[in-house]
């Protein structure tokens, strides 16, 4: 049991991590508290990548005298390309959440769903 | 090095590129974003065509970007299946950009009109590259290129019911594409590499291993999310309906159809069918599913008085279709279903134009206000039927020979009960189109109204639509002839 808990401690930290963003971005009310949400939900799946580029006693991918084993760098390079779509992704949510405030009034869902019933979204 | 070498990195650069130059050449003139966009599009349908005919001709094409040799470098790979989505989402492509400018200017507010085009290509690209990538981490970068540049598509409209539209696409979006990377991480941590075709042979070792179930997971969930299968459709009709007229036509009719490329391309040639069936229940938990979507988008779309979430209902269970046929796992269904990815596009691509006239013309999306609308766009309305009908699954429509392909293929494999399920959705489509029918050809307009016909730069890629509906439809032997090929490849599991 302690084995299964400490011995694979990156993934506890991914899971719950990833986990407490999800519930941010299903429950939160505000729109931005949701992004926040999805925001964390993402770091935890960078973090998760990271971990599993670990090599037990290697050293960093540089070629030098005396290295035995090199960490492997590909899935930081991957996580990389993950993280410029995770800001973009954000960028586009925040543009989009600054217009929705501008048309409605508001960053709140319930009461933009409420505007929403109330008139046809025209 | 020549230029026909490099055709498969030229599908996807080259509607890149364009993004890139239309800001730009925007500013110049605005009348050039269009020109480009068009141009762009209709090369890379051009460069399509070319691949798939050399596809049929000599066999699968593999690119190798900078000359790295795979699994270390990044592949691009034409076969039988995706040489043939190539084409149809490149032509709907085409199709639409033709379509927009009238639509776009009308819809899109002035200052705006350059980077729509801009986005409209990056969309193109990320649909392209998803086809044709043979590298699993190359296919998230696309996807999540063309899923930005979907918000942004549909959030580009007037109307501010668009942009909370836009938003929940967004957040699901993400946890969609989040959970497809968390699949490839999985899967690269226990066979070390990226490349489907070498994730191929290394996968069947290690079919049992927890992380392998985890990824297959997390890869199911994902994608039917991002396909829109029934119960994770709740992102699409919002989308749909208040999305500018070209841009609900494009996602209509291409961007769920890549989705379920990439379901087809993962869950049949990197895991096997034999993992499908032996190893997890994926394709009875699809069958099921499937036929739930069928049902439900149909009697949800029966439900509907607006007409562009109409189509959008209609189009979860038409992905019900192409999921239940690729699921029954025999090559006749598998046929029929890849069958449906194009005449879907075609008829659902049709319809959406159509209506998208209607509105230009108009403005009404209102189902009861059609009323003598066969009179004032008998032409828009012609090809709105034409659509319809092939929705219903009329003979000599391209709707018919998918769906005939889907229950041959049902019987086939023994599983005849899926024959009522196709039946009674096509009962109620003809339910749901009729109502509109009836309207716009039975009933007569209050105010007796004159001939106002769509401008013919939305007229004539519409009417081209519809008349695909009928040649295909007629004259089904060139699709069907490759989607059995790839059906056979498909089921195989080779590459």
């Amino acid at each position: 049991m302690i084995e299964l808990i400490l011995g694979k401690y990156n993934y506890w930290i991914y899971i719950t991590l990833m986990m407490i963003g999800f519930y941010a971005m299903i429950s939160k009310n505000n729109l931005i508290k949701k992004i926040i949400g999805m925001n964390i939900f993402q770091t935890a799946v960078f973090l998760f990548y990271i971990s599993i580029g670990k090599v037990s006693g290697g050293t960093a991918p540089i070629v030098w005298d005396g290295a035995v084993r090199y960490e492997n760098p590909l899935p930081h390079v991957l996580i990389l390309t993950a993280i410029v779509v995770s800001v973009s992704t954000t960028a586009v949510a925040f543009a989009l959440i600054i217009r929705i405030n501008r048309a409605y009034g508001t960053i709140e869902e319930d009461r933009i769903l409420e505007i929403n019933r109330q008139g046809t979204g025209e | 090095m020549n230029l026909v070498e490099n055709f498969p990195a030229l599908v996807v650069i080259v509607p890149l590129i364009s993004a890139v130059l239309i800001p730009p050449a925007g500013r110049i003139s605005k009348a050039f974003a269009w020109y480009i966009a068009v141009t762009a599009s209709a090369l890379s349908f051009a460069i399509s065509g070319f691949l798939l005919n050399s596809v049929l001709k000599t066999g699968r094409i593999s690119y190798w970007f900078g000359n790295w040799e795979p699994p270390w470098g990044i592949e691009y790979a034409v076969d039988y299946l995706n040489g043939f989505v190539l084409v149809v989402v490149s032509f709907i492509a085409f199709v639409v950009s033709v379509y927009a400018k009238k639509s776009v200017e009308d819809e899109i507010p002035e200052n705006k009109i350059t980077f729509f085009y801009s986005a409209y290509m990056l969309l193109v690209t990320g649909l392209l590259g998803i086809i044709i990538t043979a590298d699993i981490f190359n296919l998230y970068v696309f996807i999540e290129i063309s899923s930005l540049s979907g918000y942004t598509l549909i959030a580009s409209g007037r109307r501010k019911a668009a942009l909370v539209a836009s938003y929940n696409y967004l957040i699901l979006g993400t946890v969609a594409a989040t959970f497809i990377l968390l699949g490839i991480g999985h899967l690269y941590m226990v066979t070390g590499t990226l490349n489907m075709a070498d994730l191929a042979e290394r996968l069947p070792q290690l079919y049992h291993s927890k992380v392998v179930l985890t990824a297959f997971a997390f890869f199911t969930v994902g994608l039917s999310l991002k396909l829109a299968l029934f119960p994770l459709h709740i992102w699409m009709p919002n989308a749909y309906t208040y999305a500018p007229s070209a841009v609900s036509a494009i996602l209509a009719a291409t961007g769920t159809k890549v989705g379920a490329y990439a379901l087809l391309r993962i869950m049949f040639t990197v895991f096997k069918l034999d993992f499908d069936i032996h190893v997890v229940p994926f394709t009875k938990i699809m069958l099921v599913l499937s036929s739930v979507a069928i049902i439900m988008g149909s009697v949800l779309a029966v439900a509907q008085t607006n007409i562009k979430r109409m189509l959008a209902y209609s189009s979860v269970g038409q992905i019900g279709y192409i999921v239940l046929g690729a699921s029954l796992a025999g090559e006749t269904a598998m046929a029929g279903s890849l069958l449906h990815i194009l005449n879907h596009a075609l008829m659902k691509g049709t319809l959406f134009l159509a209506v998208g006239a209607m509105v230009y013309r108009t403005g009404i999306e209102d189902i009861s206000e059609l009323r003598g609308m066969g009179r004032k766009m008998p032409l828009t309305m012609a090809a709105f039927t034409i659509g319809a009908f092939s929705m219903i699954g009329v003979p000599l429509t391209v709707g018919f020979v998918s769906k005939w392909y889907i229950a041959l293929g049902a019987l086939e494999t023994g599983m005849w009960y899926f024959v009522p399920v196709i039946l009674i959705s096509s009962l109620l489509t003809a339910v749901y189109f009729w109502r509109i029918i009836e309207n716009i050809y039975f009933k007569s307009a209050e105010h007796a109204g004159q001939v106002f016909e769509a401008p013919a730069g939305m007229l004539v890629p519409t009417l081209l639509m519809a008349g695909l509906c009928i040649f295909f439809g007629t004259a089904a032997s060139l699709p069907v002839s490759v989607a059995q090929k790839a059906a056979k490849m498909l089921l195989a599991g080779v590459m």
